[in-house]
């Protein structure tokens, strides 16, 4: 649905555009470019991704993803009160955050959905002031590692890809902060 | 100093697996292998997105875009290029990844705008996406002020991601 939107968009407003300014040459020999582009791109970034994945997956059976869960509960507990009261809740939860600390998105979803599923039992497909908390969070990324960015940038020939390592992290802390002070703020007005 | 980071992390990881018996080479390789089915994922999608981000771009479309989001994001310190990726990350990753690649080669990894637009893409997810996900699960109709609150977190996160590099890379 939204690809549809974001591709139609992208393309019709190209065509207009060209159109209404002469450059239609340009846009046709720039679809194909882009085209082979995204190739490249893709070739460029699968080392990347790859490696990146291994170092993470090694991290996970070493057990850290349990020793970062451990670190989260008690944050958990003053976020998602009425949800960490529950242990299996509160196991989904932590085990979901610390996969997103870890960047690790196909561990983190079906622990995500496992605790709002949980959280959402009985409350009439109306979403509880926690479960908008908890969706937040997983909106706003938190990532130790931005293994994707600092692919992106190492398949373009960045000097030093992880360079912008504490930039990610104040950014991705003011933006869940905001995102959690926002929900607390409009969870009164919003019923 | 952050050169250290990458071989570090590589030998760290290998001696904490060994000190924990884990087996390390395998854990790499299933890793690795995952990560490739990540990227054969958003292979269609990065070839057919870069074809029209590209495409807009030639048109001269993406100029005026920039052009008028200049100076509102000019006043908030945000660099005017960065305008498509704040505007498709809600929406799509690969679309954002597609932008973001296509900023970044435009005008070099290293720059401020592209460190820009590499945190912006870092500090993010796909809300729209997201919230479809979580809730399309727990069957939940009233979302209430997921989708406002979340859009705040992304916009805070694009205007920190903008003032972050300018205050770490003057």
């Amino acid at each position: 649905m939204a690809m549809d939107a974001v591709w139609t968009v992208l393309t019709v407003t190209a065509v207009v555009w060209a159109a209404a300014t002469g450059r239609m040459g340009q846009v046709s020999a720039a679809a194909l470019e882009g085209a082979a582009a995204g190739v490249q791109l893709c070739l460029s970034l699968a080392g990347a991704v790859c490696l990146w994945s291994g170092v993470m997956e090694v991290l996970r059976r070493c057990g850290l993803a349990e020793k970062l869960a451990g670190l989260l509960r008690p944050v958990l507990g003053r976020l998602l009160p009425k949800a960490s009261a529950n242990p299996d809740t509160l196991a989904a939860l932590s085990g979901n955050m610390s996969a997103n600390l870890l960047g690790l998105g196909n561990a983190a979803t079906p622990l995500g959905m496992e605790a709002a599923c949980a959280m959402a039992e009985g409350c009439g497909g109306r979403a509880s002031d926690e479960l908008v908390r908890l969706v937040v969070l997983n909106t706003a990324s938190i990532q130790l590692l931005p293994t994707t960015a600092a692919s992106l940038r190492a398949a373009l020939g960045s000097a030093a890809p992880l360079d912008i390592l504490p930039c990610v992290w104040v950014s991705s802390a003011l933006s869940v902060a905001a995102g959690l002070l926002a929900a607390r703020l409009l969870e009164g007005v919003w019923r | 100093m952050s050169d250290y980071v990458v071989p570090v992390l590589l030998a760290g990881a290998a001696l904490y697996a060994l000190a924990r018996r884990a087996d390390v080479y395998a854990a790499l390789t299933d890793g690795a292998a995952e990560g490739l089915k990540t990227v054969w994922r958003i292979f269609p999608s990065l070839v057919a997105l870069l074809t029209a981000v590209y495409m807009f771009r030639a048109s001269g479309a993406l100029d005026s875009l920039t052009a008028w989001c200049a100076p509102a994001l000019g006043w908030l310190g945000v660099p005017p290029e960065t305008a498509g990726i704040m505007l498709v990350r809600p929406v799509s990753g690969s679309a954002a990844l597609a932008v973001a690649g296509e900023i970044m080669a435009a005008h070099g990894p290293d720059s401020a705008i592209g460190r820009t637009a590499a945190v912006m893409l870092g500090c993010s997810e796909t809300t729209f996406y997201t919230v479809a996900v979580y809730f399309g699960a727990a069957k939940i109709r009233r979302t209430r002020h997921t989708i406002p609150a979340a859009l705040v977190a992304d916009a805070v996160g694009f205007l920190a991601a903008a003032w972050t590099v300018r205050l770490f890379f003057p």
